[in-house]
């Protein structure tokens, strides 16, 4: 059997980093994309796409990542589509995240006092106009630190994507354990290494509040 | 023809009945203060003006407009009646100036220097010429409402509607508001106000309503009502007040 050193474990954890970093970025870019729909779902006064918006919500809050996850890699070979890991798990993931941010944002345009709807609409402003100059501007500030801190979930949410066999930072540090049965190490590097990638992410987020003010304004 | 006109106006809010048959006119250039206890309904009843309530049964024509549900034509009526909050409702995002600014150039599509300036001269009206980029909550409760009035007088509307504008105020800033919506009654403006104000109804206002239990329960010239109140409820909200 190869002798691993410290440096090739590390050097192969990195890699899988990489992989970590490209999940997470799916995700958020994916699920917040599909999380403003979700968001503006939601909102409308339209009953039935509330309706349905609503039910998207709860099953996708109501089920663990995990079965999302095994449900698109499973579900959809089901279907004849033979579709990779990588796929299967930004799917799983975007879905998740989708679910969590337009649950969030729409919060934070309630959270927009009525009395601003109210002062709008007397000048005669239209719905649109009264989301795009006075509520969304509103709604986008209370929303940075909430929406930063949840992409620190959906980072330590890609761990889950390494059952269904993508190699990401958690599926990596399993393989090399069997390899070097060095499980502290090993387990320990991969944990530092997800810390190094929130960390700052949950620094971030108390700056961006900090910065937008946002117990003033709130 | 009456500029505001209210005909067996009925408001429910489910089984409640706010409004049990309002009926109202209001002439150009009128200022007409509204009082009556919490609950009355005189709120609501300014807020059915400019839509910002729909009234269940009755009618109510504004400039020759008759106010209903279509979001079109509501908004064509709220261009000429501005409306003023006890909150002041101020956007908090923009400064005093862009406040002003936005209507105008949102809904009345006016250039930016254009708006600007307009902007200037509404808050030189209201004696916030130098606040121009002050941010809401850089202002006083007073100069935030005042900053409120210049941004309803941007629209150039016939009517403002004022409901409770003094009564988040602290005392001493009472008179800065007041004095602003004076001079606009002086100059001609129709203003509807609900008011806890019994001085200011009494010095500005030329009709004064009093609402009870969801009807006017006696109106007429403020010198009339308050030293002969013709019914007992009357009598005993002015004893309460007074």
């Amino acid at each position: 059997m190869a002798q691993f050193t410290f440096w090739d474990i590390l050097r192969n954890l990195l890699l899988a980093t990489q992989w970590t970093i490209l999940l997470s970025l799916l995700a958020f870019i994916g699920g917040g994309a599909v999380g403003l729909l979700v968001c503006a779902a939601r909102i409308t006064r339209h009953r039935a796409v509330t309706w349905a918006a609503r039910l998207y919500i709860e099953l996708l809050q109501g089920t663990p990542l995990l079965m999302q996850l095994f449900l698109c890699f499973f579900g959809l070979s089901l279907l004849g589509l033979d579709v990779p890991p990588l796929v299967a798990a930004a799917l799983a993931l975007t879905l998740y995240t989708s679910a969590f941010l337009g649950e969030i944002w729409r919060g934070c345009v309630e959270a927009i006092p009525k009395g601003q709807w109210e002062a709008s609409a007397s000048l005669a402003l239209s719905w649109p106009e009264q989301m795009r100059y006075v509520i969304l501007p509103q709604a986008l500030r209370i929303a940075v630190p909430p929406t930063v801190g949840f992409a620190v979930q959906v980072v330590k949410g890609t761990a889950l994507a390494s059952i269904i066999g993508f190699v990401e930072l958690t599926k990596a540090g399993t393989m090399i354990n069997n390899a070097t049965f060095e499980s502290f190490l090993v387990y320990g590097l991969v944990a530092l290494l997800y810390f190094a990638l929130c960390f700052p992410l949950s620094l971030l987020s108390r700056r961006l509040e900090r910065r937008l003010n946002v117990a003033r304004t709130a | 023809m009456s500029l505001v006109r209210l005909d067996g106006v009925e408001k429910r809010f489910g089984a409640l009945q706010v409004l049990k048959g309002i009926d109202l006119k209001i002439e150009s250039g009128q200022v007409v203060a509204i009082i009556g206890r919490s609950g009355s309904g005189k709120s609501t009843l300014l807020r059915c003006i400019n839509g910002l309530e729909t009234h269940d049964d009755g009618r109510i024509t504004v400039d020759g407009r008759v106010v209903g549900e279509d979001a079109k034509a509501l908004r064509d009526l709220r261009q000429s009646v501005g409306m003023m909050f006890q909150q002041f409702n101020l956007f908090p995002h923009l400064s005093a100036g862009r406040n002003v600014m936005l209507a105008p150039m949102v809904v009345k599509h006016t250039s930016e220097r254009e708006a600007e300036g307009l902007a200037r001269d509404c808050l030189a009206q209201v004696g916030l010429a130098e606040k121009f980029g002050a941010y809401p909550e850089q202002l006083s409760g007073g100069q935030q409402q005042r900053v409120a009035i210049a941004r309803a007088l941007a629209m150039q509307p016939k009517i403002i509607l004022c409901d409770e504008i003094t009564s988040a105020l602290d005392p001493e800033l009472v008179g800065e508001v007041l004095k602003v919506v004076k001079d606009l009654a002086e100059r001609g403006m129709t203003l509807i106000m609900v008011t806890h104000e019994m001085g200011f109804a009494r010095e500005v206002a030329d009709l004064l309503v009093f609402m009870h239990q969801g009807r006017v329960h006696e109106a007429g010239p403020p010198a009339q009502l308050f030293d002969a109140p013709q019914t007992a409820e009357l009598r005993q909200f002015l004893g309460a007040v007074l």
